[in-house]
């Protein structure tokens, strides 16, 4: 073998607490999606591999939704540690968005009352599994209050050009620089 | 008819004393942001998103309400003034809940729009997450001061147009939200004409129709600007 090939940048997508919407409308790449395996190795993720544990020297991650539990706060500090560009990737990263709207009941103990008890048909009960089910965290919070982040991809979801805006520059070892409705709208 | 001179970025502009330097620059094809003015309305420089830099001065002024002079050399768009445009758009969203996913205005929101202009995709700021009520009690329109960003158009538009004046600014500080009537629930005012008015002029999805349901809601503020132009030129018929 006279020269090694460069290696492949490697590729993560997280999802913390978001719909998977961002998830799907990266699914909707459709037959980019060839290409970016061919370019990329994908490492972790739950719509590309079946690795449980987050790996080490990961270069981009996209990380979709905010952080709302144990899990969600675990998982991101492990993702920030192993990994070179961190995209928030997708309105719940960046503002908490849509499980964001249970911080305006000021605490988690309030939000588990308001689901399981006030609105349960009589037979509620608060979950308590721990260990099992994460323990919610008082607020939920857009990763970027929490841990760095390099890039921003907004959108509710962000649909799937502007997430392919973003990820040729990054696979090309660039940062990219989104800008006008079409890249960094919200909603 | 008196004229001044002045300068607006490389643009030399004669114009008649009075003019703001907000007309004179849109005279001139000059682009610079607003919120809370809107063409029709008296302007009350509460956004800050139209502040200038004059030559010779370490005072920012607001366009809306500054009145051109002879002389006068203005800069819309310096880098220190798009600091502070993100950063107004950055308070305004944190200080508030602006879910634009869940919003009737989604899509057609002014608030989000400058966003995009200002280059805003993250905020640097916290979000405060406040606690804000939501008023359903008119039988056509809904107010959510979620989204709310306290411009101040529908309490201008109702008193000024309208001449109704449900309209109001009450407390202060974060407490600070609009209010109808003495502070009651806006369905018990019966000062309320239901004309809609200040629906049509809210540039977010505070002020709605009821039947809005998300991405719905289109703001209209030429049909105000239709009725000033009937008003001040008497003419009714198109």
């Amino acid at each position: 073998m006279s020269q090694a090939t460069p290696r492949k940048p490697r590729l993560a997508t997280v999802w913390l607490a978001g719909c998977s919407g961002c998830h799907m409308s990266f699914l909707d790449l459709d037959e980019w999606l060839l290409e970016l395996a061919d370019r990329a190795e994908i490492v972790y993720s739950p719509v590309g591999s079946d690795i449980k544990t987050y790996p080490k020297d990961v270069d981009i991650a996209l990380v979709e939704g905010g952080v709302a539990n144990t899990d969600n706060l675990e998982l991101l500090h492990q993702v920030r540690a192993n990994t070179r560009t961190l995209v928030s990737f997708g309105d719940c990263a960046i503002t908490a968005n849509i499980p964001g709207m249970r911080n305006l009941l000021r605490g988690s103990d309030p939000v588990l009352r308001r689901a399981y008890l006030e609105l349960a048909d009589g037979s509620g009960q608060l979950p308590h599994a721990p260990g099992i089910v994460p323990e919610l965290l008082e607020r939920v919070l857009p990763v970027h209050e929490l841990v760095p982040v390099e890039v921003y991809l907004p959108g509710c979801p962000p649909p799937a050009d502007r997430i392919r805006a973003a990820l040729e520059p990054l696979l090309r070892g660039e940062l990219p620089h989104l800008s006008g409705a079409d890249q960094i709208r919200f909603g | 008819m008196s004229v001044c001179t002045l300068r607006i970025n490389d643009h030399d502009l004669a114009v008649p004393l009075g003019t703001t330097l907000l007309q004179a620059a849109r005279q001139a094809g000059i682009h610079i942001p607003t919120l809370c003015f809107l063409e029709g309305l008296s302007a009350v420089a509460a956004c800050r998103l139209c502040l200038v830099e004059l030559e010779g001065s370490d005072r920012l002024m607001a366009a809306c309400v500054t009145a051109a002079a002879e002389g006068m050399r203005v800069h819309t768009d310096t880098p220190r003034l798009r600091e502070i445009r993100r950063t107004v758009i950055e308070l305004l969203f944190t200080e508030g809940n602006h879910v634009c996913a869940v919003c009737v205005a989604n899509g057609h929101c002014e608030l989000q729009n400058l966003a995009v202009e200002v280059g805003m995709d993250h905020s640097r700021l916290p979000y405060r997450f406040p606690q804000r009520g939501v008023d359903l009690s008119h039988a056509q329109y809904g107010l959510d001061h979620n989204r709310c960003i306290l411009c101040t158009r529908c309490v201008r538009v109702c008193d000024e147009v309208e001449g109704a004046h449900v309209w109001d600014v009450g407390w202060r500080g974060e407490h600070c939200q609009i209010i109808s009537g003495l502070g009651e629930p806006w369905g018990d005012v019966n000062a309320c004409t239901h004309c809609g008015k200040c629906v049509e002029v809210c540039p977010t999805g505070a002020l709605f129709h009821k039947t809005d349901t998300s991405e719905e809601k289109q703001g209209h503020p030429e049909r105000l600007q239709a009725l000033m132009h009937a008003r001040t030129h008497q003419q009714w018929n198109p």
